[in-house]
């Protein structure tokens, strides 16, 4: 009995107890909030990584592809039609995307996916990462996924008219100064030698022309300007679209969604600090893609394709490197339209299950349909294994740093327990005195230890779920005063910290802090068990 | 060994008791040889120079600290050797120490100080069953010693006079056989001690309670059946109240 009271007393009395309960409770809160943070981030990261993937890609390892979808995807089906809810054939391979901005021209390193978009967004999603679009267009009654909306429509018919005054502009000024205009051969001559140089060209960059016509300038008409044009001297440029279409706003045969992270850049308003995004390409411009043909051995293949929408699936991996582009176009660009029969090549197809608890089955038995030399069949989680591990490891490696902490934390009660076993050290004497055993005053410390974890960790797991919920705010508030944000969009992706709150994790954070308490006292306790009344009742 | 005892039973025996200090490397004797036998419900008084050895003596006894050498003996039955176990049990219901410096427990009032050797006794549950018995218990003591009006107060609110009355009470309310009084009215006025007094004799003439009572007060030490003068370790004169036969013990 007298146990519980002396526990009580001290902890009431004993201001520096506190310091003990802070200490626990400080890392108890920690603990909860870095890992329900990481719970968040993970769970989001693990959602963003899945994003546009499928949950199981069925690949043929050469870039040529194989022949005949229908044939590959009815062998699919028959193996494991049970759990297979959609299935879409695609076609991926590597390539470059060009395209002007400010005068320039920006090339990016990407990922060419041709798709279907109805069959796509089936297997995932993919019409809720377009940024423009909540819905693929309805055109004549039939939903087109590659279809300009209005506002794609409206901007490219805008440039079209910017496009053409300009170059009736330049025209113009041309003849003015009896500048010939149609032969590589004269523009060579200006170039290389300046001093000969006509005043426009003297004064002009060789990419001022560039900064007007912009993005959609593929058409019959830029021919004009072509000199100056990089890639005009390039075999292939007359392979796309380009000069087939005598109206520019109508959209070229290839269609593309683009991530957003190729073609956009983020900025700082200099008045508001707010961080705005710049799109550097619009829907309904033209850009250019640089691949390979499915030949043997591959040759590089160009074309010019319109720009239908961007897509921003939140992981930067996907869209700072993936464009999708209409299946068949690519296939024809590609080559990869068998010409007698007529039989489209693919290289992968993309699966849809519908419990992917049982991925893993169904991985078996496609391997074994497949062979693995010329197919890889994988799951998403297969796919992006590296980045996911990482993910996990790094929680790993902050749980056991933050478990360092709250073993500071028990250092801290050690040595605070020590010292309040000291100063108790003429009472220990008095219990003893009294004929209280030495596992009564052992227990004394043991429970003052238990009772300290307890209040510790029940006020640390309260200030740890009060602080995950309101964290968004809390971290406007360290924004506002710092002046300086804590969680920066522009590095993070999200708009918000992301949190899950894993009961378990708590219940386990809570005990072991408590186990911990118990565990710093025991050494005090026993030292106080272990004194020696006489001397103990002299201790001044 | 002196065998001129009034009643047959050895209540508490001491025997060639000795004890000594280490201060670094010298050895101080405190204890040499010391012998002592109590009768059951005697009441026996040690005094002596400040430094004699009275406290220690009390502390064998008592099982607070063991002999170098010798025996302490409760009923004939050695008992300074037993297992801690036994010796706490025993400290805790045989044996009540009213201290010198009353050691009373800071954290706690004066009520609960009291309370304490029982809380002590019994475990939680109980105690808490038997709660209202033991406050009444101890609400008698205080009673006895007069603290009525201080119950909820903490020590370090209390007189030197509160606070060894409480400590008596304290000694009181765990119904000891043997109370060793380690100067019980040194701080009190010759009125409240008198009134200990008459409680302590009380007790020993109803209940028979054994008592061993240190004093430096030459009047107190006269209420007792017999008083003892330890010098130097060694008790040198036994005088019973009634005769003034004073006979010297010598040190083995
Ligand atoms: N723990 C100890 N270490 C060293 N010496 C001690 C210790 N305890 C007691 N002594 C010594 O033993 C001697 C006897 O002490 P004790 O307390 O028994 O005296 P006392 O007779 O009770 O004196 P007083 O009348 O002043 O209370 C003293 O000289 C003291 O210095
Ligand atoms: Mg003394």
């Amino acid at each position: 009995m007298y146990k519980f009271l002396l526990c009580v007393r001290y902890l009431k009395t004993r201001y520096i107890a506190l310091a003990c309960i802070v200490s626990v409770m400080l890392g108890v809160a920690t603990m909860i909030v870095v890992n329900s943070v990481m719970a968040g981030f993970g769970n989001e990261m693990r959602d963003r990584i899945k994003g546009i993937l499928a949950d199981v890609v069925v690949e043929s390892n050469s870039l040529d592809g194989v022949e005949d979808a229908d044939y590959h995807m009815q062998l699919i089906r028959d193996a494991a039609a049970d759990d297979i809810e959609a299935m879409t054939a695609t076609v991926e391979v590597y390539g470059m995307l060009s395209f002007e901005y400010a005068g320039q021209w920006i090339t990016r390193p990407i990922t060419l996916i041709g798709i279907d978009p109805i069959g796509k967004s089936k297997v995932g999603p993919l019409v809720d990462y377009l940024v423009n679009t909540d819905a693929f267009p309805t055109v004549d009654g039939e939903i087109d996924g590659w279809a300009l909306n209005s506002a794609a429509r409206t901007h490219r018919e805008r440039w079209k008219r910017h496009r053409e005054w300009m170059q009736q502009q330049f025209r113009a000024d041309a003849t003015l100064q009896g500048v010939p205009q149609n032969t590589a051969s004269d523009s060579q001559i200006v170039d290389s030698s300046p001093s000969n140089a006509v005043p426009p060209f003297a004064d002009t960059p060789p990419f001022a022309d560039a900064a007007v016509s912009s993005s959609p300038q593929a058409d019959s008409q830029t021919q004009a300007i072509a000199e100056n044009d990089p890639f005009a001297d390039d075999p292939f440029a007359g392979t796309g679209p380009a000069v087939a279409t005598a109206d520019a706003s109508q959209p070229l045969e290839g269609r593309l969604y683009l991530g957003v992270g190729l073609v956009s850049f983020p900025y700082e308003d200099g008045q508001t600090g707010e961080v705005k995004t710049n799109m550097m390409v619009q829907p309904g411009d033209d850009v250019r893609i640089s691949t390979v043909t499915a030949g043997r051995p591959p040759a590089p293949a160009h074309f010019y394709a319109t720009v239908v929408d961007v897509f921003k699936s939140g992981m930067s991996e996907y869209d700072s490197s993936l464009v999708f582009c209409n299946l068949e176009h690519l296939q024809k660009v590609r080559g990869m339209i068998d010409p007698t029969t007529q039989s489209k090549a693919i290289t992968s197809i993309q699966i849809k299950l519908k419990d992917y608890s049982r991925a893993d089955e169904v991985v078996a038995k496609l391997k074994a349909l497949f062979p693995p030399g010329a197919y890889s069949v994988q799951t998403w989680e297969q796919k992006q294994g590296p980045l996911l591990a990482a993910v996990e490891v790094e929680s790993a490696i902050l749980n056991v740093l933050l478990f360092l902490i709250i073993a500071v934390a028990g250092f801290g009660i050690l040595a605070i327990f020590y010292m309040i076993v000291v100063e108790k050290t003429r009472d220990i004497g008095i219990l003893k005195a009294l004929g209280a055993s030495s596992r009564g005053v052992m227990s004394v410390f043991l429970s003052y230890g238990l009772a300290l974890g307890i209040v510790g960790s029940g006020v640390g797991v309260i200030v740890g779920l009060l602080f995950v919920k309101y964290i968004n705010t809390i971290e406007t508030v360290i924004t506002v005063l710092t002046g300086r944000p804590v969680f920066d969009e522009r590095i993070y992706y999200f708009p918000e910290i992301p949190t899950q709150v894993n009961p378990w994790t708590v219940c386990w954070v809570a005990f072991g802090a408590m186990a911990i308490a118990v565990l710093a006292s025991i050494l005090p306790a026993r030292r106080a068990s272990r004194l020696h009344p006489v001397e103990a009742l002299r201790y001044e | 060994m002196n065998e001129t005892v009034r009643m047959p039973v050895n209540h508490i025996q001491a025997i060639a008791l000795e004890k000594s200090y280490h201060k670094g490397e010298h050895r101080v004797p405190v204890l040499c040889g010391t012998e002592i036998s109590i009768n059951k419900g005697e009441f026996v008084s040690i005094v002596g120079q400040s430094g004699s050895g009275k406290s220690t003596l009390l502390h064998l006894i008592g099982l607070l600290d063991s002999p170098d050498v010798g025996e302490v003996r409760l009923e004939g039955q050695r008992i300074d050797d037993l297992p801690t176990r036994v010796r706490d049990e025993l400290r805790n219901r045989v044996f009540g120490f009213i201290f010198q410096f009353y050691h009373l427990l800071p954290e706690l009032n004066l009520l609960e100080n009291v309370l304490s050797p029982l809380m002590i006794r019994h475990p939680a549950w109980r105690y808490w069953t038997r709660r209202n018995e033991f406050r009444d218990m101890a609400l008698h003591f205080i009673e006895k010693v007069g603290l009525m009006h201080r119950l909820h107060h903490k020590p370090s609110e209390l007189s030197g006079g509160e606070m060894q009355r409480a400590a008596i009470a304290r000694a009181l309310v765990a119904a000891p056989e043997v109370l060793l009084a380690d100067e019980p009215t040194g701080n009190l006025d010759a009125g409240t001690g008198e009134e200990i007094m008459e409680l302590l004799t009380s007790l020993n003439e109803q209940e028979a309670l054994t008592i061993i009572m240190v004093t430096h007060d030459p009047v107190i030490a006269q209420q007792a059946h017999r008083t003892v003068r330890l010098v130097e370790g060694r008790i040198e004169l036994q005088q019973e109240r009634s005769g003034a036969t004073g006979h010297e013990i010598s040190c083995a």
